[in-house]
């Protein structure tokens, strides 16, 4: 899965495009979704996200998606789980301070950025992640949030 | 306020454009050339162990760092370090590492650190835990370095704790974050440096110094930036005890980088700990002049007893009138 997730940073812009579409059509249906109940829908979603994600990012399903602010590498895959930039201790041959036989996720995300259209958002500040959010399906609690159901959203 | 203890140098409230009442920001606001220095801390429950590794730095320092478990070692806390030397009158740098706590813990110290009158606080992500003499602990990474100061700015700036609860007095700190320049992505550190600033990096310690063509070309590009106008930059230096003990440090302390040709200059010395000492005097030397840097810090682990001499051989306090010191407590003569 590595190699899966090393290969997806290396096509993050045709990643990004499509991400751009899958997003402009899930939206899209947004209010198709509504209709169906998006609690009821959260296992589902969950399971797919889980699924498509995990094969392509070793997506770890924190809850709160931001491959596309972080090279389309998964930030969680980081020993420390870092969202906001790689620590000090990278080694000289890019490598992970801890998993020593690992790319740093940050010298990925750097490299994708610098691929994708829209790389500029790496510098967007994350706020800390809301642990509850664990294991929950992010794109379902983005609809969400744009259909204005605050509630299922946090 | 009868609790608030000053440290030399201190005041109790924050000059105009300053967020602290502490030495090191007044200092570098002024356009000194700072200096700081790391306190390795003890294993013992005895405070003299604290004073007299503070004592010997404290004459040449606007600030002692207090470390927080680095290199994820056991050691006395740096909330309790900055309590001892708050105590005698020292002012102090806490380390804050993301490693060990999670916001609410650090939250509830740095209220308690400045009520101790501690005055800076330097965020920190922390090293792993396998880094250290306990490689089972559980590592906590809550908070990050970025989001941790964007913690400490709300608390301080707004009032407001992360969940947006008031506090009723908010703290007054000088906030500093770490930089990496000799880490990779090398391209990246500036950028991530940007990151820090804008979320609430006032000052920043770097990681060791040994290649100053890294650092130069790192900062060419910070100055191209503009962050050296938003943020003071102290870079880190520090003795080397022998060729033995760089090696050792480059293999196993996460992020120290020591070019061979260092190693190779100990290890054509006669005495390893005397060129150790003069490669350092020669590093701050030579990194003072490079446009944007306002100040050094100065790791000397196990070495304290150098860091006077160091500092004063180097000339970086040349220009501070000697009375200093004695100048500032007195709040006639506290222009500096």
């Amino acid at each position: 899965m590595y190699l899966m997730r090393r290969i997806a940073t290396r096509n993050a812009r045709s990643l990004e495009l499509i991400y751009l579409a899958f997003d402009s059509v899930i939206l899209a249906f947004a209010p198709v979704l509504k209709l169906c109940g998006f609690e009821r829908l959260e296992r589902p979603a969950a399971w797919f996200e889980s699924w498509s994600k995990g094969a392509l990012f070793d997506c770890r399903m924190c809850g709160r998606c931001v491959l596309s602010k972080t090279g389309m590498t998964c930030p969680m895959n980081c020993p420390k789980q870092l969202r906001n930039g790689p620590c000090g201790g990278v080694r000289q041959n890019g490598n992970c301070e801890v998993a020593a036989e690992m790319k740093c996720v940050w010298i990925d995300a750097w490299a994708g950025a610098g691929r994708m259209r829209r790389g500029g958002r790496l510098a967007t500040l994350m706020a800390p992640l809301d642990h509850r959010l664990k294991g929950s399906s992010a794109w379902l609690r983005r609809l969400a949030e744009r259909a204005g159901e605050g509630g299922a959203a946090r | 306020m009868s609790v608030h203890r000053i440290g030399f140098g201190d005041s109790y409230r924050p000059r105009e454009g300053h967020v602290s009442g502490g030495r090191l920001e007044r200092v570098l606001r002024s356009g000194r050339f700072a200096v700081t220095a790391e306190l390795n801390p003890p294993d013992s429950a005895d405070p003299d162990e604290t004073y007299r590794r503070a004592l010997v730095l404290s004459e040449v320092c606007d600030a002692i760092n207090a470390t927080d478990a680095s290199g994820a070692n056991c050691h006395m806390s740096s909330l309790g370090i900055c309590a001892l030397l708050k105590a005698a009158g020292y002012s102090a740098v806490m380390q804050i590492s993301c490693r060990d706590r999670n916001r609410i813990a650090i939250q509830g110290d740095v209220l308690g650190a400045a009520a101790l009158g501690v005055n800076n606080v330097l965020c920190l992500t922390g090293d792993s835990v396998e880094a250290g003499d306990q490689p089972g602990a559980k590592p906590v990474f809550d908070l990050d370095s970025i989001s941790l100061l964007d913690t400490i700015r709300g608390m301080r700036d707004d009032g407001r704790f992360l969940s947006g609860r008031a506090i009723k007095t908010p703290p007054r700190l000088f906030l500093g974050a770490a930089s990496n320049p000799f880490a990779p992505p090398f391209d990246y550190r500036p950028q991530r440096l940007a990151k820090k600033i804008a979320a609430g990096a006032q000052f920043v310690q770097t990681q060791y110094c040994f290649d100053v063509p890294r650092l130069r070309s790192f900062m060419t590009e910070v100055r191209d930036m503009g962050l050296h106008e938003s943020c003071f930059i102290l870079v880190g230096v520090g003795p080397l005890a022998s060729s033995r003990a760089a090696r050792w440090m480059r293999a196993n302390v996460p992020g120290v980088h020591i070019p061979d040709a260092v190693i190779a200059r100990l290890e054509g010395a006669a005495d390893e700990k005397r060129e150790g000492k003069q490669l350092c005097i020669d590093l701050i030397q030579e990194i003072r002049e490079i446009e944007g840097v306002r100040g050094v810090h100065v790791m000397a682990y196990r070495q304290e007893e150098l860091v006077n001499d160091i500092i004063h051989q180097s000339g970086v306090l040349k220009s501070r009138a000697p009375s200093i010191r004695a100048a500032s407590v007195t709040p006639k003569t506290e222009t500096n």
